[in-house]
C-alpha cells in the first residue's frame, strides 16, 4: 500500500516537473533567442577593468557623459577582472548572453570576429586619427578600436650603464644585436647580478608571445607567413627563427637571464637584483617614481630586421548578437571623441591612440618633448601587429610552449619544426579559418 | 636470588628497550615540526607580507625577515583592498552560498544514500556504481556544457501573487548553489556510513510503527555525526574556494564570491601586498572555523576514513 503511494507521489512529481519544463520552454525569458545585451534602448557594456579603479572610472565617465548627452539610449557597465575576462566572454557566448559592447585584447579580435562574437563596425571618420595598431581589423573590416596602445621597452639605471661603459641608446639610434650582447656580457662580468637581464620569463599567458615574438621578427622570422596566413613553415622554423631561439637559450646558459625570472620585475630592478628589465610603458611610472632621473628607457634592439615591438592593446567592439546595434554604434562613436579616449589613456598611463593635436594637448607627456614621448615614438615606428588571423590564439599558445621548451634546453630547430607542424595542422583542421 | 636476577634483567631490558625509543621520539617530533612548518610558514608569510609595501616584500624574500614583522609595517594594504574590491559583499556572498550548499547538500545526499542503503530498489548497486563513476569526470570538462544547460533551465518567479516562468539561471545566486548540492562523493560517504549501522535498529523502529522518513531522521542521522561533519567540510571547502564556475556564470559584481576577487589585483603592475592582505582576510574566517571545530573535524575524518 505504502509503495503504491510512493509510486503515485513520484509520478505526480515527475508530471509537475515536466509541465514546468514545458511551460518554461514556451515562455519567453528576459532575452529573445539570437539577440542579447539589450533591453529596448538600454544596452550592456563589459570591460576587463574590475580591480583597476582609475581606468574603470574613466570608462564610467564616458558612459555617464553618453547617457547624459541624449535621452534615447542608456548604457550599463559591468566590470570583470582582467585575468579571467576571456573565460567570462567565451562562457557568455556559449550561453548566448553576450553584452552589446565589450572590450577585447587586440590580438583576439580576428578570432572573435571569425567566431561571429563581433560585428563589423562602421565608425566613419571617428577613427581617422587613431594609431594603426589600435584599430582591430580582419578581412579588411574594422571590428574594434582602442583608446590607447602600450609599448615594450627596457629599463635600467643610467648610472649602472655608465659605470659599465655602455651607451644609452635612443629611438633613432637603438642598440644593434651585437651591441646588446656586448652590453649584457659587460654587466655579467661585473659579477654584481646573478642574472643581469630580466626578460620577464616568469610571465604567463599572452606575455610570452607579446614580449618575445617581436625579437623573433627583429631576427627576421615571424609567427606565420603573412601573405595568406595559411602556414608557419619557413617563418617560425627558418634560419632566422632558429638563430633567435639559439640566442634565447644562450642567454640562459650564459647566466644572462634566469630561466624563470622573479615574480615582480619592477621590484627586482628597484632593489638592484637585476640591471636591465624588459617590460613595457606601464612600468615607466612606478620605476620613474622609484629611480627618478637615473631611469633610462631603452628602445627595442635591432637584431637585423629592424627594432620591433608588439602592437595592439585593449580595444572596443560591438557583438554580433547585440539586440540594439544602433545604440552600440552611437555609444562607440561618442566615446571616440578626443577628450574621452585620451581621458582613458591618461587614467591607464598608456599611449593615447588618438594622435591628433587636440588629443596630445590633453596628455602633453606623449607630445614632442614630453617625458613619455619615447613610447609614442616606438609605438608609431616599431610596432608590429601580432598576426591578425583567427588562428592567433592557437599560434600564441603553441609559440609559448615552444619558447618555454627552448629556454629549458630543448633543441631549437626540432622544437620550432614541431610548433610549425601543430600550427599548420590547426589551420588545416579549421579550413584555413576562412 | 632468582627473583632479583629476573627483576634486574627486566629492568635492564626495559632500559635497553627505552633507549632507542628516545631518539625515535625525538626524530618523530623533528619530522612533525618540519611538516607543520611546511604548512604554517606560507600562512605566516601571507599575514606578515600583508603588512609590508611591495618593494619590501621582495627585498625580504631571501632572508628570515620575510616571516618577521620588520621594516615599514602598516595597514595600508588593507585600506587599499577596501577601496579596490567590495570585499564585504564578496565575503557575505561566499558565506551564504557555502552555507546553503552545505545544508542542502547534507539533506539531499544523505536522503539519496539512505534510499540506496536501506530501501529495496531494483538495480541499486548499478545506480550507486553509476553515481560513483561520475567522480572520474573532471569538472573542467563539464563546465562549458553546464553553462549552456543552466541557461536553458526554468525558474518560477514569484512577485506577490504573480507567478511567472523565466528561463536561464545565469547571474544569480541559485546557479552558484543548486548544481553543487548533489555530490557523488557525499552520497558514497553517507552510503558507506549508513551500511555500517546495524539494520536491526531499523527493524526495531519499524516494529514501533516508524516510517522510512522517521527511521532516516530519528535513527540513522543522529548516529551519523562523523559522516555529517565530514560531508559538511568536504562540501564547504570547494564552495568557499569556487573560482572557475562563478567566472563563467556571474556577470554582476554584487553576486561574486571571494575567490574571484583575487583576480582584481592581477593588473599589469601586480599589487602583491594587497593580494596578501586580501587573501589574509578571506582565509581568516576559514582558519577561525577550523580552530574552533578542530577536534570534531579530526575525529570525523578519522572515523570516516577520509584522508587528504
Amino acid at each position: 500500500m505504502k509503495s503504491h503511494k510512493v509510486r503515485q507521489l513520484t509520478a505526480a512529481s515527475i508530471a509537475v516537473l515536466v509541465a514546468g519544463l514545458s511551460l518554461a520552454g514556451c515562455s519567453s525569458g528576459p532575452t529573445s533567442a539570437g539577440s542579447s545585451g539589450a533591453s529596448g534602448n538600454t544596452i550592456t557594456l563589459w570591460t576587463h577593468n574590475a580591480g583597476n579603479p582609475a581606468e574603470l572610472a574613466a570608462d564610467q565617465k564616458i558612459v555617464t557623459a553618453f547617457n547624459a548627452s541624449q535621452s534615447k539610449y542608456k548604457v550599463n557597465v559591468q566590470a570583470f577582472p582582467q585575468a579571467s575576462y576571456n573565460q567570462s566572454v567565451v562562457a557568455a557566448a556559449a550561453a548566448g548572453k553576450l553584452p552589446c559592447v565589450l572590450d577585447i585584447d587586440g590580438p583576439t579580435v580576428p578570432d572573435w570576429a571569425w567566431a561571429k562574437y563581433l560585428a563589423p563596425l562602421d565608425l566613419g571618420s571617428s577613427i581617422a586619427n587613431q594609431l594603426p595598431s589600435t584599430v582591430g581589423k580582419w578581412n579588411n573590416k574594422v571590428y574594434a578600436v582602442g583608446y590607447y596602445d602600450v609599448a615594450l621597452a627596457m629599463f635600467a639605471r643610467k648610472s649602472v650603464l655608465k659605470d659599465a661603459d655602455i651607451r644609452i641608446p635612443t629611438v633613432t639610434n637603438p642598440w644593434t644585436g651585437t651591441e646588446f650582447n656586448a652590453a649584457l656580457a659587460a654587466l655579467k662580468k661585473t659579477g654584481k647580478w646573478a642574472a643581469p637581464l630580466d626578460l620577464g620569463t616568469s610571465g604567463t599567458g599572452e606575455w610570452w608571445t607579446y614580449a618575445y615574438s617581436p625579437m623573433l621578427q627583429s631576427f627576421g622570422g615571424d609567427l606565420i607567413n603573412r601573405t595568406d596566413y595559411q602556414s608557419a613553415d619557413g617563418a617560425l622554423n627558418g634560419p632566422a627563427a632558429v638563430n633567435w631561439a639559439t640566442w634565447m637559450r644562450g642567454l640562459v646558459t650564459q647566466g644572462i637571464i634566469a630561466q624563470k625570472s622573479g615574480a615582480d620585475a619592477n621590484a627586482d630592478l628597484i632593489n638592484n637584483k637585476t640591471a636591465i628589465e624588459y617590460s613595457g610603458s606601464w612600468a615607466a611610472a612606478p620605476l620613474s617614481k622609484a629611480l627618478g632621473s637615473d631611469l633610462a628607457v631603452i628602445p627595442a634592439v635591432n637584431f637585423g630586421a629592424g627594432p620591433k615591438i608588439g602592437g595592439g592593446s585593449w580595444e572596443w567592439g560591438m557583438t554580433n548578437s547585440c539586440g540594439n546595434k544602433a545604440a552600440a554604434t552611437a555609444y562607440l562613436k561618442f566615446s571616440l571623441q578626443p577628450q574621452y579616449q585620451t581621458g582613458v589613456a591618461v587614467a591607464a598611463g598608456t599611449i593615447p591612440a588618438d594622435q591628433s593635436p587636440a588629443s596630445l594637448k590633453l596628455d602633453p607627456s606623449y607630445a614632442p618633448g614630453g617625458t613619455n614621448e619615447i613610447f609614442a615614438q616606438m609605438s608609431s615606428k616599431f610596432a608590429e601587429l601580432r598576426p591578425p588571423t583567427p588562428a592567433y590564439p592557437f599560434i600564441s599558445t603553441t609559440f609559448t610552449t615552444a619558447a618555454q621548451n627552448i629556454l629549458a634546453g630543448a633543441d631549437p630547430k626540432s622544437t620550432l619544426d614541431q610548433a610549425v607542424q601543430s600550427i599548420n595542422a590547426n589551420i588545416k583542421t579549421n579550413n584555413g579559418y576562412k | 636470588m632468582a627473583t632479583t636476577t629476573t627483576t634486574s634483567a627486566r629492568a635492564q631490558s626495559t632500559a635497553v628497550g627505552k633507549r632507542p625509543r628516545a631518539p625515535r621520539h625525538f626524530l618523530a617530533t623533528v619530522a612533525k615540526t618540519v611538516l607543520a612548518l611546511v604548512f604554517v610558514l606560507p600562512i605566516i608569510f601571507m599575514f606578515i607580507s600583508s603588512l609590508k609595501p611591495d618593494s619590501q616584500i621582495f627585498a625580504d624574500l631571501g632572508s628570515l625577515k620575510a616571516f618577521l614583522p620588520v621594516g615599514h609595517i602598516s595597514f595600508a594594504n588593507y585600506t587599499d583592498v577596501f577601496s579596490r574590491v567590495p570585499i564585504l559583499q564578496f565575503l557575505m556572498n561566499s558565506v551564504g552560498i557555502s552555507a546553503v550548499t552545505v545544508i542542502l547538500g547534507l539533506l539531499v545526499n544523505s536522503l539519496a544514500a539512505f534510499a540506496l542503503s536501506r530501501m529495496r530498489i531494483r538495480g541499486k548497486r548499478i545506480i550507486l556504481t553509476l553515481i560513483i563513476a561520475t567522480l572520474i569526470v573532471p569538472f573542467e570538462t563539464l563546465a562549458l556544457p553546464l553553462v549552456w544547460w543552466v541557461n536553458q533551465l526554468p525558474w518560477l518567479q514569484i512577485n506577490g501573487f504573480d507567478l511567472t516562468f523565466t528561463h536561464g539561471w545565469l547571474d544569480t545566486y541559485r546557479v552558484q548553489i543548486i548544481p553543487f548540492i548533489a555530490n557523488a562523493f557525499s552520497v558514497y560517504l553517507f552510503h558507506q556510513y549508513f551500511d555500517s549501522i546495524p539494520k536491526e535498529l531499523d527493524e526495531a523502529a519499524r516494529m514501533d510503527g516508524a516510517g522510512w522518513f522517521t527511521i532516516y531522521r530519528k535513527i540513522l542521522m543522529p548516529l551519523s555525526g562523523p559522516a555529517i561533519a565530514t560531508v559538511a567540510i568536504l562540501t564547504f571547502l570547494p564552495a568557499w574556494n569556487s573560482y572557475l564556475w562563478p567566472i563563467m556564470v556571474i556577470q554582476s559584481e554584487n553576486l561574486r564570491p571571494v575567490m574571484v576577487g583575487v583576480e582584481y589585483f592581477y593588473q599589469l603592475n601586480v599589487a602583491w601586498g594587497q593580494i596578501m592582505a586580501y587573501t589574509s582576510m578571506i582565509t581568516l574566517p576559514i582558519l577561525v572555523l577550523f580552530i574552533a571545530f578542530q577536534r570534531s573535524f579530526v575525529n570525523s575524518i578519522a572515523s570516516t576514513g577520509v584522508k587528504g
